[in-house]
């Protein structure tokens, strides 16, 4: 038997995001359920969150964000042998999003598949294409995380519809001589806690116990963060940019509290997209270096965690 | 630990977390009515206590927990002996 010789590393080329155009605001909530723009913010930092219209799909969303991210890295769709969406909210089990999204992008005949770790989903796919890569199963691979929470979401539940939101992110993933652009994965899940966020069956919304995941994300999840920066050789202090899920802000802030990570190094993305699961990562990563908030050759820490309950974390090197 | 360090270890923690200045913290007290803290600060309140005192406050038990008082009342049931 002959293996591939081993590729020293991989890292990032480019990333692209897609947000649907339909902007809801607090105030357009608070028309319609018993809620107000001051309750919101204080619960969970979100000013206005995009909704996707009836007919798009997850695949639709994916489409746009990982034409976006090929777009950026220079690749031709032929040069993509491996695409994986990171998604929980599909609208049926088969087919998967991954190869009709790679399809309609041109990109032939690729290893397709989707991926679910809720709302870790993102990281989970980085891991896994980093080492894909490194392995030589796949010379690039788009990685994608996209979400239509809205579909599973009840529209009256107002301990959940003022979270939960539509869209998605990518990033083109490449093997690299030089430097790795993209550290050890330190995953893991907790199986026990299973139950407190579900969505029960196919006719079912989600459910979610909002005190014990937030006990939970906010004592547990933490060390994840701090040993993918010790394994990745990179000191917390020195990273530039600290990226966890868009959860909620007051989880993400005590998150940030207990590494001793300053608020100014944390990425707030979620005032504005709301909670789109595996998609808030990229979506962040998307519009930050869109706006030049992140510096080309920067450290960034990503943290995913969510339903399963399942948490990822690695550090990236900004393209 | 005697009462008066419990609450004013409890008073330091809510000023901490829901910024309520430690003298508005007395006994009688309402977490929710009173002090305006909402359930996820109860959560983050009762994690802090747990570093604080070695006690730990489980969910289903913080509701329950409505005043000041309640709080260092449980804090002191589950530090004895």
């Amino acid at each position: 038997m002959k293996i591939p010789e081993v590729t020293a590393g991989a890292r990032i080329l480019s990333f692209g995001g897609y947000q649907p155009d339909n902007v809801v605001t607090n105030a357009d909530l608070a028309a319609r359920i018993e809620t107000s723009d001051e309750w919101i913010r204080s619960r969970v930092g979100i000013e206005s969150r995009r909704i996707a219209g009836a007919s798009e799909s997850v695949s639709d969303m994916a489409v746009q964000a990982g034409g976006k991210a090929l777009a950026g890295s220079g690749l031709s769709p032929t040069d993509i042998d491996l695409v994986i969406v990171a998604t929980c909210t599909t609208e049926a089990p088969i087919p998967n999003a991954a190869a009709e999204v790679a399809a309609r992008l041109g990109i032939a005949s690729p290893g397709a598949f989707d991926l679910n770790a809720a709302c870790a989903g993102f990281c989970y796919a980085l891991g896994t294409a980093a080492d894909t890569i490194r392995g030589g199963s796949a010379r690039n691979v788009l990685v994608i995380g996209a979400e239509k929470m809205s579909a599973w979401v009840d529209a009256n539940d107002r301990s959940t519809c003022i979270i939960f939101a539509d869209g998605a992110g990518a990033a083109v993933v490449g093997p690299t001589a030089g430097t790795p652009g993209i550290g050890p994965v330190v995953w893991g899940s907790a199986g026990e806690l299973a139950h407190r966020i579900t969505i029960p069956d196919r006719t079912s919304f989600l459910r979610q116990d909002g005190q014990a995941v937030f006990r939970w994300a906010t004592t547990s999840v933490h060390p994840i963060a701090a040993q993918a920066c010790e394994r990745a050789g990179v000191r917390i202090e020195d990273i530039a940019a600290f990226i966890p899920h868009q959860a909620n802000l007051r989880i993400m802030e005590a998150i940030a509290r207990r590494l001793g990570i300053p608020r100014a190094k944390l990425a707030d993305d979620i005032a504005h997209a709301g909670n789109t699961s595996s998609a808030s990562i990229p979506l962040a990563l998307a519009r930050m270096a869109e706006h030049g908030e992140l510096e080309s050759g920067s450290p960034v820490l990503l943290l995913g965690y969510g339903a399963g309950l399942c948490y990822a974390a690695q550090v990236i090197t900004v393209p | 630990m005697t009462e008066q360090e419990i609450l004013e270890g409890l008073g330091e923690i809510v000023e901490e977390i829901a910024g309520v200045p430690t003298a508005d913290v007395t006994p009688s007290k309402s977490f929710v009515d009173d002090l305006d803290i909402d359930s996820l600060a109860m959560v983050e309140i009762a994690v802090a206590a747990q570093d604080k005192f070695g006690v730990e406050i489980p969910d289903d038990q913080l509701k329950d927990l409505a005043t000041v008082q309640d709080v260092v009342n449980f804090v002191m049931k589950h530090t004895e002996g």
